[in-house]
């Protein structure tokens, strides 16, 4: 059996980077005229308690993906996300 | 093969795992990721102890993570964290001996806030005798929706230097292998990285979060000390043991999605699942549950579940019919068929600085998992004399990671 793992899909790297920038403008874009948010500033109490943070203690989270990523073939899409809170 | 064979051994990136570049992505959760569209994370140090203890390894060390705002716009944090490797492990034992070595690592990173947009950007660098890497990276947040929902895009790029140790005949010391790599001395291995994260508030009880992620490297991206086998009838064991032959490049697409949901009485559930499969042809699920309850009124206690499966890569085998079967051949662990297992649980303490107004929030927290892989295609090849080659037990690692670490708001 002969293996040949492909070639980075450099033109498709392009592709989706493209495609990220161009949903990111149209968002942006559609932003201009943005709904009324459903989730009124005053209703999002929640999301300022730390316990509903994505990633509370980055210390401790990053040093168990650290482990895991060590020892497993999978890699990447595990940085916290977050934000979009309005507890600013 | 012999300069192998006396080698100091399978050094971080044998006992560690694969890529380091993977680690400063982890890096990147620590120091890039809390910084969130429209506004800055709080100032803060957190001083952590870790403890890895499983298939006849220990790695401790400290992380030491500062975070502080400069102005109103400008938030700046550093980390340093360091690995203390104490290894026998059983691929140490097949190929090369035990060893003990230290890596560490530093890190910078800046976040600008600019009306609902952040800029971060930062550099990350690794050490340790036989692996030097360095990686930059920038990302924008954008809020929109009236802050219902976040968009980020990053960009990453790493230079790594390979090197390869070896136990001087003569000496008795440790030097680098001068030859390694048609007489230069070291490999090298670049890597990008693009990513495209959103958060967006559901309900005034729920949040999603979807990350996907785009890696490439291109260059040595093998463990110099590690090495396949192949079947040798009559010779030895059974089997002989030769080099690893990786392909210079590897391309990976990860995308997961968390849902994160609180519940009516203080207390928050998160599931997360994520997609993973690469070049090298290696599929991988994973799954967590995590389960936050405060109590009392100083106690924060965590639970988590995690669940992990990845099928092997193409060129992967635990043993070869035979010497130079496939142009690309290797055996290490990290790239077999398993499934892993991991339950944690950990408690947060939070109290007040005595006598510091202004030190009025902190926490103690403990945090402990156990780790089970269970190796569908990776054998114990050290039990080779009692059940013969390709015959010997599938292995099982068994781990406890455990951390302790203090926090403090200011």
């Amino acid at each position: 059996m002969r293996v040949s793992p492909g070639l980075p899909s450099v033109s498709l790297t392009v592709k989706l980077m493209r495609a990220a920038a161009e949903a990111l403008l149209l968002a942006a874009l559609v932003g201009c005229a943005a709904p009324t948010p459903w989730v009124k500033p005053y209703e999002r109490e929640h999301f300022a308690d730390p316990i509903m943070s994505f990633n509370r203690d980055p210390v401790s989270s990053t040093y168990l993906q650290h482990v895991f990523e060590t020892r497993e073939g999978a890699r990447g899409a595990t940085g916290s996300v977050g934000g979009g809170c309005g507890c600013n | 093969m012999q300069l192998t064979r006396e080698a100091r051994g399978a050094h971080t990136r044998c006992a560690a795992g694969l890529s380091p570049f993977t680690r400063t992505l982890g890096t990147l959760c620590a120091i890039a990721a809390p910084a969130l569209g429209g506004v800055l994370p709080e100032d803060r140090a957190d001083v952590l102890w870790h403890v890895y203890k499983g298939g006849d390894i220990t790695i401790q060390g400290p992380s030491v993570l500062v975070r502080k705002k400069v102005g109103d716009n400008l938030s700046l944090s550093a980390n340093y964290y360091e690995d203390m490797i104490s290894s026998a492990s059983i691929d140490v034992k097949l190929s090369a001996s035990p060893y003990h070595e230290t890596r560490r690592q530093g890190s910078l990173g800046a976040d600008y806030l600019h009306g609902k947009s952040t800029y971060s950007a930062g550099f990350i660098t690794s050490k340790e005798p036989d692996y030097k890497a360095n990686t930059s990276y920038f990302a924008v947040s954008q809020d929109m929706f009236g802050d219902l929902t976040t968009v980020t895009l990053g960009y990453r790029r790493g230079w790594d230097r390979v090197f390869k140790d070896r136990k001087d005949p003569v000496s008795g010391r440790i030097v680098t292998d001068s030859v390694f790599n048609n007489n230069l001395g070291h490999n090298s291995a670049d890597h990008r990285g693009y990513s495209l994260s959103l958060s967006q508030i559901l309900t005034r009880n729920a949040i999603l979060g979807f990350n996907y992620e785009l890696l490439t490297d291109q260059g040595y991206l093998a463990n110099p000390y590690r090495e396949i086998r192949y079947l040798s009838p009559g010779l030895g064991p059974g089997f002989t043991l030769a080099d690893q032959v990786y392909p210079n490049t590897r391309t990976s697409y990860a995308a997961t999605a968390q849902l994160k949901y609180y519940l009516p009485y203080r207390a928050a559930l998160t599931g997360q699942y994520r997609y993973f499969h690469d070049t090298w042809g290696i599929l991988a699920h994973t799954v967590e549950l995590d389960y936050t309850q405060p109590v009392l009124r100083h106690w924060i206690l965590d639970g988590s579940l995690r669940y992990y499966r990845q099928g092997a890569a193409d060129f992967y085998s635990d043993l070869f019919p035979r010497a130079n079967y496939q142009n690309f051949m290797a055996r290490d662990r990290e790239l077999a068929a398993f499934r892993s297992y991991t339950v944690g649980a950990g408690a947060a303490w939070q109290f007040a600085m005595p006598g510091v107004p202004s030190l009025g929030k902190n926490s103690i927290n403990v945090r402990v998992d156990h780790l089970l892989v269970d190796y569908s295609d990776f054998r114990n090849a050290l039990l080779v004399g009692t059940y013969g080659a390709g015959n010997e037990p599938l292995y099982k690692l068994n781990a406890n990671i455990f951390q302790v670490f203090v926090s403090i708001w200011f």
